[in-house]
């Protein structure tokens, strides 16, 4: 599963249970996240026990692309089986300032920071 | 010792003031908004006229002008090599402009009236302990009343309760639509201060401009 334009890259390794996102994510509404939700919605289809959310070279997130990322956080928060485990850059502001809103609504939810 | 040039009009407050342009009619202001900004010696000032183009063909000019101002303001905090903590905080100031002002502009652009003869304006004005966001736009006469009952929501809430409150609303509703979580997240998780100010041009038909105002410390 992959999704990939000029701005950036998402993609899911079953192997490894990782989803990774990079570069800009900045679509102009909801309905342009349309193919990157359904992306997400068919991981978490897939229940993997422990999922890796890769975020380190996601440099932008617009609060369209937040807004996508929460639902998807409280979409895994109600599957019982899975944990979830983020992988943030404290060198990304967006991701220093923004990401703790996610723990506050999943607060199983593990943070890998480098 | 000069008096505090950043005296605010009181969070919270709304209240009416006559603008100085003749031209315009009235101002309603909202939030904290300073109507006799000090000159700063170091500004952007970006314009941009709406309808030269259907808005989703000129989407990415929000981010490219976002990381414009961004990049160029992160000049003026170099860091000292010696001092890491300094040169984190170049990086940590380009990533509050760009997302501070890539979410007014992309607001701008989208509540804008394509029908008012005005362009869209973003200008960033750098003081020595602070930076201050200036985007006006027009906006759509059927979106005003509804644009200041969010807005006084916002400023009667606790942005971080607010900013929860519409996280979990997410979960209760699956359609995909917007959430004004772009200005809540300004306010709680970049520390700023928000006001606005609508005023009214004359003319047929009427137009509503408002500048949105947004401080944060540096």
């Amino acid at each position: 599963m992959e999704l990939k334009t000029e701005d950036y890259c998402v993609w899911y390794d079953t192997a490894t249970q990782t989803l990774t996102c990079q570069g800009t994510l900045r679509l102009a509404d909801l309905e342009e996240y349309t193919p990157i939700w359904q992306l997400l919605n068919e991981v978490i289809s897939q229940k993997p026990n422990l999922l890796t959310l890769d975020l380190r070279r996601l440099k932008y997130l617009n609060s369209s692309g937040f807004n996508v990322l929460s639902r998807f956080v409280l979409k895994v928060r109600q599957e019982a089986t899975m944990q979830l485990l983020v992988q943030a850059s404290k060198q990304i502001a967006w991701q220093e300032k923004s990401l703790k809103n996610l723990q506050r609504v999943m607060p199983s939810l593990q943070f890998e920071i480098e | 010792m000069v008096s505090d040039p950043f005296k605010t009009t009181p969070a919270r407050a709304v209240q009416q003031a006559e603008s100085s342009c003749s031209e315009i009619t009235v101002g309603q202001i909202f939030g904290e908004f300073l109507e006799n900004l000090p000159e700063s010696r170091e500004y952007l000032l970006l314009v941009f006229s709406p309808s030269s183009l259907p808005l989703k063909k000129r989407w990415r000019t929000n981010g490219l002008s976002a990381d414009f101002l961004a990049d160029y303001l992160a000049v003026f905090f170099p860091g000292d090599e010696g001092n890491p903590e300094t040169v984190g905080k170049q990086d940590q100031i380009q990533g509050t402009v760009s997302y501070i002002a890539n979410e007014l502009l992309e607001n701008a652009m989208k509540f804008s009236d394509d029908g008012a003869p005005t362009s869209i304006r973003i200008e960033l004005q750098l003081y020595l302990s602070k930076l201050v966001f200036l985007v006006t736009n027009s906006i759509k006469p059927n979106t005003i009343q509804s644009y200041q009952a969010f807005i006084q929501e916002v400023l009667a809430s606790n942005p971080s309760e607010m900013l929860f409150r519409r996280l979990e609303q997410l979960a209760q509703d699956d359609t995909l639509k917007c959430s004004g979580l772009g200005l809540v997240t300004i306010m709680n998780d970049y520390s700023a201060r928000l006001g606005w100010k609508f005023e009214t041009i004359p003319g047929t038909p009427e137009v509503t401009i408002v500048t949105t105002m947004v401080q944060v410390n540096v």
